[in-house]
């Protein structure tokens, strides 16, 4: 393995990052937070200091949305109890929308700066994104059994979101192919930003597709005729996804940098810190 | 002496051509890979040709997709492993434009031939001869598009030693939108209704695919060839 050219860069980099920070008030205290935040051992421990902050709420609400919608909100009126899978599909289907405009943001930070905290975030994150996408698919098969008779159906979203974790498995595929983590960094990154240009296209182009082969979709799961005994539920879930899902980043964003960081020595004096 | 950058294209694809012509089974094999796709689904499928019809378009389509695929795989990896592409890169020429130029000459070697044919092999799954001027076009449009997407996943995967199936689900997935309104403006031609929407849409994407293509290979061939 190449650990020892790999440590040196990183410990270049380490105190390019920390004399950057120091010579930024000179240039204008404008972007300190930034070139702080981009620098490992601070991103290491604000991202741990701040899990908990994301997790607990997260659970919570979780926890409150959950029983407002299995239990609290009415029966809907045409699709009985079948329509309380939204409270996970839509917040899990939004998501991994989000995510990936998020890994697509860190991708091309860590690509034009040359920001491996860009870098890491963007590797730390696509399996989440993955994991929300397969979840909203089998959500939505099982809301699609009793509701449209069949376990698939070439519905517009259910097929954007079917391309969605296509795109998503390329990403992590071609990221895991290099053996040399700086060059799968920085081609993944061409890869998702190639890809959020084409998923409006994909988006669009599936829509125009349904739209002309098939009747009107079955789906009503956007919100807008919600009554508000069943949406307020539906918010909380939502705001819970959104924390737990920056929870997890917190926790996998951690673990990115400590296997890249290895060899750093300000790694040394933080797990010096921990244990005792 | 200066070099113009027009001169510049024309070198590239005058010597990609000269070597596609030296190795003229490297050009034919895409276009047999073409005709065997689309003759398996007849017999996969049915010989009525009412059905075949029903499902021509897509047939074609996809046919075309992944012949398209198999000529992507081999064109960077030559240049990449003598060192020419090293050379472009360090040469200070715009890297875009040399990879740009390549990209057309793949089109000219694995999508031209299947355009020409296309009406031909459409016959096989019952597009009828009228729809050829429509096909020709839609497929000289659409693989455009197809060479200009496949190129940016061949530069990111050119130096992966399994790279070929990395490549289809890189490019497979990008590539849907041409797949949905090429297949779509086939389909309105066999049915005598007018095709201008999904065809204006086509060509829009290729004007798009133009202008972000080039940017897009020259940066993940830019990762591929330091080390």
């Amino acid at each position: 393995m190449s650990s020892h050219p790999d440590s040196r860069a990183d410990s270049r980099a380490d105190s390019t990052a920390e004399s950057q920070a120091a010579a930024a008030p000179r240039t204008g205290t404008r972007w300190l937070w930034f070139h702080k935040l981009s620098s490992p051992p601070y991103a290491f421990r604000t991202s741990g200091k701040l899990r908990p902050w994301f997790l607990w709420p997260a659970l919570i609400l979780m926890a409150i949305g959950l029983y407002g919608g299995l239990v609290l909100a009415p029966a809907d009126y045409q699709q009985k109890d079948a329509f309380r899978i939204i409270y996970v599909h839509v917040p899990a289907g939004i998501l991994s929308l989000q995510v990936y405009i998020v890994m697509a943001i860190a991708a091309a930070v860590g690509l034009i700066w040359r920001i491996k905290l860009g870098h890491a975030l963007a590797a730390a994150i696509a399996p989440i994104g993955a994991w929300l996408t397969v979840l909203c698919l089998a959500t939505g098969s099982i809301y699609g059994k009793p509701m449209w008779g069949t376990w698939w159906e070439w519905e517009p979203r259910l097929t954007s979101e079917l391309i969605m974790l296509f795109l998503y498995l390329g990403y992590m595929a071609l990221r895991n192919s290099f053996d040399d983590v700086q060059r799968a960094d920085r081609a993944a990154d061409v890869l998702a930003i190639v890809g959020v240009v084409n998923v409006p296209i994909v988006k669009y182009s599936v829509e125009w597709w349904t739209s002309l082969h098939q009747g009107p979709t079955f789906s009503k799961l956007d919100a807008p005729s919600m009554a508000a005994s069943m949406a307020w539920p539906w918010v909380l879930m939502m705001l819970a996804f959104m924390l737990y899902c920056a929870a997890v980043t917190c926790d996998r964003l951690r673990t990115e940098i400590l296997k890249r960081e290895r060899n750093a020595s300000w790694l040394g004096e933080q797990l010096k810190e921990l244990k005792p | 002496m200066q070099t113009s950058l027009l001169q510049l294209t024309g070198l590239v694809m005058e010597r990609d051509l000269r070597l596609a012509i030296r190795h003229l089974d490297q050009v034919i094999q895409p276009l047999v890979f073409f005709v065997i796709i689309v003759t398996l689904f007849p017999l996969a499928i049915s010989p009525v040709m009412e059905e075949l019809r029903k499902i021509a378009p897509g047939v074609v389509w996809v046919a075309a997709m992944l012949s398209s695929l198999i000529a992507l795989e081999s064109l960077f990896r030559a240049d990449v492993e003598d060192g020419t592409m090293e050379q472009w890169v360090l040469s200070g020429q715009p890297l875009s434009l040399l990879l740009f130029s390549k990209a057309v000459t793949h089109w000219m070697l694995a999508g031209l031939p299947l355009v020409i044919t296309a009406p031909i092999v459409g016959t096989l799954v019952g597009i009828p001869l009228s729809v050829a001027p429509t096909l020709v076009a839609v497929l000289a449009i659409g693989t455009g598009s197809l060479s200009i997407l496949g190129a940016i996943g061949a530069a990111l995967t050119v130096s992966l030693r399994r790279g070929s199936a990395l490549l289809a689900l890189l490019v497979l997935p990008l590539e849907i939108p041409v797949l949905i309104f090429g297949a779509r403006v086939v389909d309105l031609a066999i049915h005598g209704e007018p095709v201008t929407g999904p065809l204006n849409l086509l060509i829009a994407m290729l004007l798009l695919f133009l202008s972000l293509g080039p940017l897009a290979m020259a940066a993940a061939m830019k990762i591929s060839v330091e080390s």
